[in-house]
């Protein structure tokens, strides 16, 4: 590709360019920090967790030398019922029972309980006193789960996010099945936002042709019906759906009283995947109108009118002359609607119920209520990597600068 | 092919475009009258299908301006939005003067960095801030929240500003220039006027987006950050009440002003 | 020059404002303190019951935050080491395991005001309602409830109608956490009360509870706050469900809800104020807990709700609602009729399996 004059005077003189990088500067390094910083802070987060081995280095380091069959020695034992009364003291028991607790489940409360009654225990052996406390202080698998747990970098989590695990001798083996979920999980998102964005497609794009091809006056009357939807808040939107939608909502009383249903027969039209899917359509349908309107709008009328005139039928002219055209748009609209549809999530958390839920719920759930943080991070260092990939696939089709807001 | 049959795919063809248009409009619309529901109900009573007098009231718009909860939370939205939107739009014009001009090195990966808060996943960007700014003791501040919803407004503004630039006949600035103008003062003088349109759509993106934004406040954020959609958000999913309805046609209204600024100013723009 | 006015005019005052905010907060830092607690009108109860009272012989400004129960939200804040909630109206497992996860501060019983008859603290609460980390405040219980206007001829009377779909089709409302869930799906499959925990205690028990659930699971809406499920009972949008009683009684007495309380099977638990670790306000918090834990504060908050005290000498305090006069003891959990068959939820199986259970169940409920 030629340069243009411009370009070529900015690559000779350094004070433009450096001028240029100068005004970005700033925003580069407010996005580095304050953007960028937690998500890399997140992917570390995912791979890295120090908390276990250091609260049990003495352990750990007997463990070294065990060779993984049968039960470590009695130094081991005394190191960990030490490291456990301190770990109690300075309080951050909690934080390594939990972690136990991830790789072999049922480990937290042998750990609470161990450190609540080793405080009565005065000497050795060591051994026996914690069999005592718990059998699983016998068991071998107990031993080694501690010692994967001390593992500062693991693969773990990722493993686990796509329902994976380590078997005892180390090879890689899915998980049993009672706990396997994610790969469900990331299935359904997927459907979901193709589903979602195909929805889009189908009724969007009529209506954008409509818009782009009415008199200018009228365009700017329709526009503004996609643009209400748009601008109005998310949590607005997704009350007014509760609002139509729920059990005696309007649009079920709306049925009854036309008597289609009875008013025991009430369609469960929320709190489920309907309700998800819906929603859903709704918010992100401007994301597919605008970008195709864009495009239609700069096509000349004429052209499908000479088609026909040359005695092509309508739909031969729209799919031979029409639609060709349009696809820059429907390539920006459908990619634009799949990104931000596989990272959903308020919508779904308020609307989707139990069977209506996505993948970025599960990232919240592991968030906020089960704690286990690194796995979240995996899930969405997983759900990170493939908005990346979809991103540059966007700039390549489309062009970051081409995209347009509203 | 026949008019007649013609004339019917034609008018299948707006049938079916205006039951999109429906489908897009009917929810928002249906919250207005609802919230005027004399009725703790989030359906219309028998009384409003009648157009009984005393089955309408100002109950739940009253209930939500003498709450002192929402009133505080109108607050917070507002400051964090205001705050971010200023730092959102100093940055992200700067930034966008930068990336428009052909010298800046690097344009297409710096403009992909800079655009990508707004396609990250919120869920994602959200989990990061709370860890990186709880480590900096910034969660549960306003600054915390302030900084995060800046550094998710800013792509709005980079977006706009770029796009009312491309418009800028870099001539103009040459000339400028030439008769002597510094740079400043090329900007202030020349550039801003011109731009002015672009910048204040990227200053109202990005507070509508703040003013909109949820999961990061849900993560990051304290009881004394509590913010309006916030407030919404544990309305819905706790104690539904149709005071939401209420504070919902306000949000409404909003958006609508919002909406037909950033479109006065396009076509003012345009022309 | 107007462009630069205009600027002017919006930074101006939102700086001025966010200095304000900020300024603000750091002042009222020494004289308030944030409790957390279960929101509508259990709120509302403890609100009018003693902490309005607390708050004018203190001088301290209580904020109160809603919470659905775990202790997801304070490990966190203790993990990250920014801790904001100060004290929490907790559930006993969840206290007792906080208390041994080093996530709430300890407090001794004998910092506990004496009884109403002046009986020392420890005497007048019973034993298992003492943890280390704070005293338990109420008796409350999770009821199964129907709608008397819109169930139909047959009623349900015991805990194994709520799972019986043929004679009561409909969807039902459940606590979205096993607590309660996995006792109600046993009892309802016909394990005697006194086995529920000794069947949970083994895999296959646990096992046979998810199943009994399994029958109805595509029929249960999921609640979370406890003002949701008189709401949802209200609105038609379950036939039954599973609530807190004493929502259950605000919603009958105050807003004539026609609600019956299916006390067959109901699940008694306890539950009181705990401090969390690393609070700001530690001195401001023990003062909460002591001041909530006494016998005049949990006889105030009876008055407004159907709770009942934990401590003997607190229950004659109580003899009517303050605002409609109605006789409590008929609706506490604890009178002896609706007591006939509780069953009184073991705090040591869920402390040590809560976490065990909130996993399972959150797999369980994500296929």
């Amino acid at each position: 590709m030629s340069e243009n004059p411009e370009q070529q005077i900015g690559r000779l003189k350094p004070g433009p360019r450096l001028r240029a990088a100068l005004l970005v500067l700033p925003l580069m390094a407010f996005i580095g920090v304050t953007f960028l910083a937690p998500l890399a802070n997140m992917l570390v987060r995912s791979v890295y967790d120090p908390v276990v081995a250091d609260a049990l280095p003495e352990t750990l380091e007997r463990l070294r030398a065990w060779d993984g069959q049968g039960l470590p020695g009695e130094a081991a034992y005394e190191a960990l019922a030490g490291e456990l009364l301190k770990a109690r003291e300075d309080r951050k028991l909690g934080q390594v029972a939990t972690r136990l607790n991830r790789v072999q489940s049922g480990l937290r409360s042998v750990l609470t309980r161990s450190a609540r009654r080793l405080r009565n225990v005065d000497e050795g052996p060591w051994s026996g006193a914690m069999m005592n406390i718990h059998a699983a202080w016998g068991e071998t698998g107990t031993w080694r789960a501690l010692r994967e747990a001390g593992e500062r970098y693991t693969s773990r989590h990722y493993l686990n996010a796509l329902d994976l695990q380590r078997d005892s001798g180390g090879s890689i083996v899915p998980q049993p099945e009672d706990r396997r979920i994610y790969l469900t999980l990331f299935w359904r998102t997927l459907l979901v936002s193709l589903g979602v964005t195909a929805l889009c497609l189908l009724i969007g794009y009529p209506v954008a042709r409509l818009i782009a091809h009415a008199p200018p006056k009228r365009a700017y009357l329709l526009l503004i019906l996609v643009l209400v939807p748009f601008w109005t808040s998310l949590l607005v939107r997704t009350t007014s759906w509760i609002v139509l939608l729920q059990n005696q909502g309007v649009l079920n009383d709306m049925l009854v009283f036309l008597g289609i249903i009875g008013d025991d027969g009430r369609i469960a039209m929320i709190y489920n995947m309907t309700g998800t899917f819906v929603a859903m359509t709704h918010v992100l349908l401007p994301f597919m109108v605008l970008p195709l309107y864009s495009v239609m709008s700069a096509i000349p009328r004429v052209q499908t009118s000479a088609a026909e005139s040359l005695g092509a039928t309508p739909w031969q002219s729209f799919w031979r002359v029409y639609w060709p055209q349009t696809l820059p748009g429907v390539g920006a609209g459908s990619l634009l609607v799949f990104i931000l549809a596989i990272g959903y999530y308020i919508t779904p958390a308020l609307v989707g119920g139990s069977t209506g839920q996505l993948i970025s719920n599960m990232i919240a759930f592991h968030m906020q209520s089960s704690l286990n943080w690194s796995l979240a991070a995996a899930l969405g260092g997983i759900l990170l990597v493939c908005v990346a990939g979809l991103y540059v696939l966007y700039d390549r089709l489309v062009g970051i600068e081409r995209m347009r807001l509203g | 092919m026949t008019t007649t049959e013609h004339g019917f795919w034609h008018i299948a063809y707006l049938g079916f475009c205006a039951l999109v248009f429906a489908f897009l409009i009917a929810p928002i619309l249906v919250i207005v009258p609802l919230s005027f529901n004399a009725e703790p109900y989030f359906t219309f009573t028998d009384g409003m299908l009648r157009f009984e007098a005393d089955a309408w009231s100002l109950r739940w718009y009253r209930q939500i301006v003498e709450d002192e909860e929402w009133s505080r939370a109108l607050v917070n939205s507002l400051v964090i939005g205001i705050s971010a939107t200023v730092l959102a739009t100093a940055l992200g014009t700067l930034a966008a003067l930068g990336l428009s001009s052909p010298a800046m090195p690097g344009r297409r990966f710096a403009t992909g960095l800079l655009i990508s808060p707004m396609v990250t996943p919120v869920i994602i960007s959200a989990a990061g801030m709370f860890f990186f700014y709880s480590n900096l003791g910034l969660a549960q501040t306003h600054i915390g929240l302030i900084l995060a919803h800046a550094a998710l407004g800013t792509p709005f503004v980079v977006i706009t500003v770029t796009a009312t630039l491309a418009g800028y006949d870099a001539n103009l600035s040459r000339a400028a220039a030439s008769m002597g103008a510094g740079p400043l003062r090329i900007f202030h003088r020349v550039q801003l006027p011109l731009i002015a349109p672009g910048v204040v759509s990227g200053a109202i993106f990005a507070f509508a987006a703040s003013f909109d934004e949820v999961v990061v406040v849900l993560f990051m954020g304290g009881i004394e950050q509590r913010t309006i959609p916030r407030q919404m958000w544990s309305g819905i999913r706790e104690e539904i009440s149709p005071a939401i309805l209420a504070v919902a046609v306000f949000l409404i209204v909003f958006a609508v002003l919002f909406l037909l600024t950033v479109e006065w100013l396009r076509r003012r723009n345009a022309r | 020059m107007t462009r630069k006015t205009s600027m002017r005019r919006i930074l101006v005052p939102g700086l001025a404002a966010l200095v304000l905010l900020l300024g603000g907060r750091a002042a009222a830092q020494d004289q308030s303190l944030t409790l957390v607690s279960w929101g509508g009108a259990y709120t509302r109860a403890c609100v009018n019951g003693y902490i309005e009272r607390f708050e004018q012989e203190t001088g301290i400004d209580v904020k109160i935050e809603d919470y659905n129960g775990g202790l997801a939200q304070i490990r966190a804040q203790v993990d990250v080491g920014n801790v904001y909630w100060d004290v929490v109206d907790m559930e006993l497992p969840d206290m007792v395991r906080g208390c041994d996860e080093g996530l709430l501060a300890p407090i001794d019983i004998d910092e506990m005001a004496p009884g109403a008859d002046g009986t020392p603290a420890a005497d007048d609460l019973p034993e298992d309602g003492i943890t280390e980390c704070g005293p338990t405040n109420i008796y409350y219980s999770t009821v199964v409830v129907y709608n008397d206007g819109r169930i139909g001829a047959t009623k349900p009377t015991t805990i194994a109608d709520f799972f019986d779909l043929e004679k009561f089709p409909g969807r039902r409302g459940m606590r979205r956490s096993p607590l309660a869930n996995l006792e109600f799906a046993l009892m309802a499959d016909g394990v005697p009360l006194d086995q529920v925990y000794a069947t949970l205690d083994t895999e296959a028990g646990v096992g046979r509870a998810f199943r009994k659930l399994d029958t109805i699971k595509d029929q249960i809406v999921w609640w979370e706050a406890g003002a949701q499920p008189p709401q949802m009972l209200a609105d038609g949008e379950v036939v039954m469900t599973t609530a807190y009683n004493g929502r259950i009684f605000n919603a009958q007495n105050l807003e004539g809800q026609p609600f019956v309380i299916v006390w067959d099977g109901q699940l008694l638990d306890t539950g009181g104020v705990v401090i969390v670790e690393g609070t700001r306000n530690l001195e401001a918090a023990k003062m909460f807990v002591r001041f909530a834990n006494t016998a005049r504060a949990m006889a105030g908050v009876g008055r407004y709700i159907s709770y009942s005290p934990t401590r003997r000498s607190a229950m004659p305090l109580i003899s009517t609602h303050a605002e409609t006069g109605i006789d409590m003891s008929p609706h506490m959990p604890t009178s002896p009729e609706n007591a006939a068959r509780a069953l009184h939820n073991d705090w040591e199986w869920w402390s040590d399996n809560g976490e065990e259970m909130n996993e399972r169940f959150s797999t369980w409920l994500a296929r």
